[in-house]
């Protein structure tokens, strides 16, 4: 370690510390990170599939996802490149409620998007409560460069884990790395580990 | 493109600074020595972390600005107004300092010079830095394929690497287009105003090359340029953007 003298924090000090994991900082803006040009698909157009190591895949339209019975969730986000944001407010419906009718013998996921974006976790980090599919944040629909017109949102894990423009979910009997996880980040990614990039 | 492959774990080590170049009154280059560095890829990043007296630590990641043949590895630094790691980095160091340093990072937006396709590399601000290595890879490798970069900047003090892009466009493959957005100097002959669907259209390659394309800036510019690139007609997965901007909006 080497010490930088005329370093000194200007860490946010209204946020307890508590709620930031290990080398984040917290942010009051939203950036915005992604590899690829927004996809913008209507509502008309979008569905929803989850498919794979299932009984039967099932997909829901724009009007039948919007039927099921949604929730507003008040969650701490954090990104690997370093930022968090606190008190963020989603609305969505729980994977709890589109995995409840679906039966598998699989323990990992495989996300996938428009623009060809996927991303991998274990199946029971999505199942118990702790993730959902949201399509408003703040209470408007969520704007396309943050993943509208609905993105995953798995808040316990880095935020790359949260896919934007989510189309699907591939449930697997083997584990697959995503798009970020085979460009050498983590491929569980727990932010309180600080699990940023392979190995970590 | 094959990924990179991280095997075992990517470590802090520390890297001494060797050398520092003011590229304008916001910005500047830091050159460091790395005693375990195994290289990297044109477009990649490392994180840089900071530690107080008290112990407090903090890190940022910064593109890197050199190519992979370049003997030390190079971070271009934009001191953010509301930032924590940037002023010190752009202001307080000083050469013999050390500072820690993990990577490289990120195995997407980068770039080889084997590769022959057209390359379009669209820069905002200093966005360019990752271009500025991979044009200093194009040219220590003797790559073929024709690069052109376009570069927004708001005025001509805010250009960074102005002479080295001057001197890089006198090579045929390369091909760099500037423009200054809110001031330009007198006799000012290059191009004015912000990189939107017409700027792109009047001198982007057409579609039908089909460019690989880097897009890089801050988040409303690359949302700007990528949706004006896949209006006219460029394909999304040749599209590679990647942004920044502070704490974001």
């Amino acid at each position: 370690m080497a010490l930088s003298p005329n370093f000194h924090s200007r860490r946010r000090t209204d946020v307890d510390p508590a709620r930031v994991p290990p080398g984040q900082y917290v942010t009051s803006g939203f950036p915005v990170l992604s590899a690829g040009p927004t996809p913008k698909t209507p509502p008309a157009d979008w569905t929803f599939t989850v498919r794979g190591a299932v009984d039967r895949p099932r997909t829901w339209t724009w009007d039948e996802f919007r039927n099921l019975p949604s929730e507003t969730i008040t969650v701490d986000i954090h990104c690997v490149t370093k930022w968090s944001k606190l008190d963020t407010s989603w609305t969505g419906v729980s994977l709890e409620t589109l995995l409840g009718g679906t039966r598998t013998q699989a323990q990992h996921v495989l996300a996938f998007s428009d623009g060809g974006y996927t991303t991998n976790m274990p199946l029971a980090d999505i199942s118990d409560g702790r993730a959902w599919l949201v399509y408003a944040y703040d209470g408007a629909p969520l704007a396309p460069e943050h993943g509208g017109p609905v993105r995953l949102l798995v808040p316990h894990l880095y935020f790359w884990k949260s896919a934007k423009w989510v189309r699907g979910l591939e449930l697997r009997n083997q584990d697959e790395p995503g798009f970020w996880e085979r460009y050498g980040y983590h491929n569980y990614g727990d932010p309180w580990r600080e699990q940023r990039y392979t190995g970590d | 493109m094959a990924g990179t492959a991280i095997h075992g774990r990517l470590k802090w080590q520390l890297g001494t600074v060797v050398e520092l170049v003011e590229e304008t009154p916001n910005t500047r280059s830091i050159a460091l020595a790395l005693c375990n560095w195994h290289g990297h890829r044109a477009g990649q990043h490392v994180d840089v972390r900071l530690t107080a007296d008290d112990g407090y630590q903090a890190q940022r990641s910064y593109s890197i600005a050199s190519a992979p043949e370049d003997r030390n590895v190079v971070l271009t630094v934009e001191r953010l107004a509301d930032g924590e790691v940037s002023p010190y980095l752009v202001d307080e160091l000083r050469i013999g300092d050390q500072v820690e340093v993990r990577g490289p990072i990120g195995g997407y937006f980068v770039w080889e010079a084997t590769c022959e396709r057209p390359v379009l590399l669209v820069a905002g601000g200093s966005g360019v830095v990752p271009f500025r290595s991979m044009l200093r890879h194009h040219r220590a490798a003797g790559g073929a394929a024709p690069i052109r970069l376009l570069y927004s900047a708001r005025s001509q003090s805010a250009l960074i690497y102005r002479d080295e892009l001057t001197r890089m466009s006198g090579y045929p493959e390369i091909d760099i287009r500037i423009t200054l957005t809110r001031e330009q100097p007198g006799g000012w002959d290059g191009y004015r105003g912000r990189i939107d669907r017409g700027f792109i259209d009047l001198v982007a390659w057409p579609p039908a090359d089909r460019p690989l394309v880097y897009v890089c800036g801050p988040t409303a510019f690359v949302e700007t340029a990528a949706d004006a690139l896949v209006t006219l007609g460029h394909a999304p997965d040749l599209i590679r953007t990647e942004r920044f901007g502070g704490t974001g909006t």
